[in-house]
């Protein structure tokens, strides 16, 4: 008697364990992933412990992180262009230091390093320098630039996406949501009506037979490693789509939404054939003994009730896609463009993470803006999520 | 119970040879992608040699490799780009210092499919090309076709050399497909009328063609091939290092060695990159 108390108590211990540990490593990750994300728009757009500077005459006295960028990028080459004098713009680096002192003036140690960085920027006036802050003596003549943080605006808003363009970088994250969103999209309008009939032609008209052969085949659909759906995309779909639409390029969202609309099909199919089935006999009975045909009861009976079911299935197949990664990353060219047309390169999201996040320094600006991706990506899902929940409450009622 | 202890018995005497070989290693070599083929032979080759000796090789790139040489989690960092002076600083703040072998180079050769009749351009086209202000074959004496501009990611080491020796730091054009992997780069060049790309030499295969460079402003044009690539006259060349640091040196002297001696560099050519001499 008491054994089996002890046990009894064991194992809800166990059951009372086990589902705490999920709860809290979920919560964890949340956590985790809002607090990494969110600290981006604290950081400047410089990496940490570097800093830009301009000699003292120069009149220029403040530079966004886009023009900074197009500076190093030779896209300006002139001070008058940002507010200054009509001077040509002079970088200066590492290695412009490197090629204007020797070692020896560097010192062995690089000691004398910022006594050269002082003596240079107090010569040249049109000079932009971009150092460590340990290479900034400590009376330093020139005018140090403070770059605000990134601001909510330059991330949601912005156009460029160059995580690791030095010394700013650029996160402009308006191309991967709008790639994200577009790949999603026609993936669904291509999934839906497929979907759809293959689920009616399952549950309604299908024999026992061709079900038998059919069902386990859509369902192998969903066990196949998406990794084998990327390669088969691009070796196949890629060229076949450059061909039919005479394209420069094959890569494209058009490639990405086709694989991803063939993985989100075994889900759509199986739940909402599921739906389909539930619809009471005496229901689908009652309609075809009032003279209703097969069809005009699948459409004005079985349809209707199976509805909220639909529904679900598919939002949960689209919401698979939109977290993909591999095979989206394969096809669809990975280029950070405004999308324009379906028949152009996009860069999703989940595809930017998985690229990026390996060679991204821990705990440096590019890692929190993969972070901050992950975010959006997280509020996408739920949403998605919280719409399934919403429907299937509405159809308890 | 009794079995319970001889299973318990199995499973320990599993892990003592695994824990003796631990022990072995003697020698870590971490950083590089592109190091990492020709540094997992060495390993091998050295270690079929050397019996007991073991030799692990790590990927991750160049940065992360040096970074953990200062942090003296690896012996060796392997880099495809040399050193900058600010790792070297920290090297120097810690009161060590580094050393640099050269093992092998590594050229990286421009592609476009076999159909396209332009077959050399200058590094100032390549330029125009990758960061997007030359957008038409017909701008570089080719036919009128839109061009398809193929990179790595930006993660990858390839990439910041291309950017740094090719494209004078500018950046990439943001039209760019940035492909994850260098075969991805081939296959897809190799399908894509307009398309140009750029892989290591070892990549370059008949589905592809490799563009001859002029870093002279149109004088002399070169051919991507390995004689070029050892002669130097091939411009897109690097060399690939191998940093330790000198008070290491005594145990790492029998691999670097063996690494430039003869043998080693056969190993090299075989693998797909240059040799030293």
């Amino acid at each position: 008697m008491t054994l089996k108390k002890i046990i009894e108590r064991f194992s809800e211990g166990i059951l009372f364990t086990s589902s705490t540990v999920t709860t809290v490593a979920v919560l964890f990750i949340v956590i985790f992933l809002f607090k990494s994300g969110i600290s981006l728009f604290k950081t400047s757009s410089i990496e940490e412990g570097y800093s830009l500077a301009l000699n003292a005459r120069n009149p220029v006295k403040k530079l966004t992180s886009g023009q900074v960028k197009d500076i190093f990028n030779g896209d300006i080459t002139n001070w008058k262009e940002v507010g200054g004098k009509d001077q040509d713009i002079q970088l200066f680096t590492l290695d412009e230091l490197s090629a204007a002192y020797t070692e020896e003036q560097m010192g062995a140690k690089f000691e004398r390093l910022p006594s050269c960085v002082e003596d240079y920027v107090s010569k040249n006036e049109n000079v932009i320098t971009f150092f460590d802050n340990r290479y900034y003596p400590k009376h330093f003549s020139g005018h140090l630039l403070e770059m605000p943080p990134i601001s909510f605006k330059e991330f949601f808003l912005g156009r460029e996406w160059y995580p690791t363009a030095i010394p700013a970088a650029q996160f402009g994250v308006l191309p991967l949501i709008l790639g994200t969103l577009w790949v999603t999209l026609l993936a669904i309008l291509i999934a839906l009506p497929i979907g759809l009939i293959t689920a009616i032609y399952m549950a309604e008209v299908a024999s026992e037979r061709v079900r038998r052969i059919f069902k386990p085949v859509i369902e192998l659909l969903a066990g196949i490693p998406s990794v084998v759906y990327g390669f088969f995309g691009l070796v196949v779909l890629v060229p076949a789509i450059q061909q039919l639409f005479r394209l420069p390029v094959g890569e494209t969202a058009l490639a990405g939404s086709i694989i991803l609309a063939i993985m989100a099909l075994p889900t759509i199919i199986t739940v909402s054939e599921d739906a389909i089935r539930a619809t009471p006999v005496s229901m689908k009975e009652a309609s075809l003994a009032l003279g209703a045909s097969h069809w005009q009861s699948v459409q004005y009976v079985v349809l209707p009730y199976a509805k909220s079911g639909i529904m679900a299935a598919f939002i949960l197949g689209v919401g698979r896609a939109v977290g993909e990664t591999m095979a989206v990353l394969m096809v669809t060219g990975n280029a950070a463009v405004m999308p324009h047309s379906f028949l152009e390169p996009v860069r999703t999201i989940p595809a930017t993470i998985a690229a990026e996040l390996g060679e991204a320094p821990f705990g440096g600006m590019h890692f929190k803006a993969l972070f901050a991706l992950g975010i959006i990506l997280f509020i996408i899902t739920f949403i998605f999520n919280s719409l399934v929940e919403m429907i299937k409450s509405k159809n308890n009622q | 119970m009794k079995k319970n202890l001889i299973a318990l018995g199995l499973v320990i005497s599993m892990m003592i040879p695994s824990v003796m070989n631990a022990q072995k290693v003697n020698c870590k070599v971490k950083g590089s992608d592109t190091c990492l083929p020709l540094s997992q032979k060495f390993a091998e080759v050295y270690g079929n040699k050397h019996p007991g000796s073991g030799i692990s090789v790590i990927g991750g790139g160049s940065g992360v490799g040096l970074s953990a040489l200062i942090s003296g989690t690896t012996d060796i960092a392997q880099s495809s780009r040399k050193m900058k002076i600010s790792e070297k600083m920290k090297i120097t703040d810690a009161g060590k210092s580094v050393k640099e072998v050269i093992i092998a180079y590594d050229a990286l050769a421009v592609i476009v499919n076999p159909s396209n009749p332009v077959s050399k351009m200058t590094r100032e086209q390549l330029e125009g090309v990758f960061t997007g202000k030359i957008t038409n074959w017909n701008q570089v004496g080719g036919p009128n076709m839109k061009i398809i501009v193929y990179s790595r990611e930006t993660s990858s080491g390839t990439y910041e050399f291309f950017k740094e020796h090719v494209m004078n730091k500018k950046n990439f054009a943001n039209s760019a497909l940035l492909m994850p992997a260098t075969g991805a780069i081939v296959q897809s060049v190799s399908q894509t009328k307009g398309a140009i790309g750029y892989v290591g030499l070892a990549y370059v295969e008949k589905d592809v063609k490799a563009l001859n460079v002029s870093y002279d402003k149109g004088k002399t044009y070169v051919t991507p091939n390995v004689a070029n690539a050892k002669s130097r006259k091939y411009p897109i060349t690097r060399p690939l290092y191998y940093y330790y640091l000198t008070s290491a040196s005594a145990k790492l002297n029998p691999f670097v060695s063996f690494i430039i001696s003869s043998e080693g560099q056969k190993i090299v050519l075989a693998e797909g990159y240059v040799p030293l001499s």
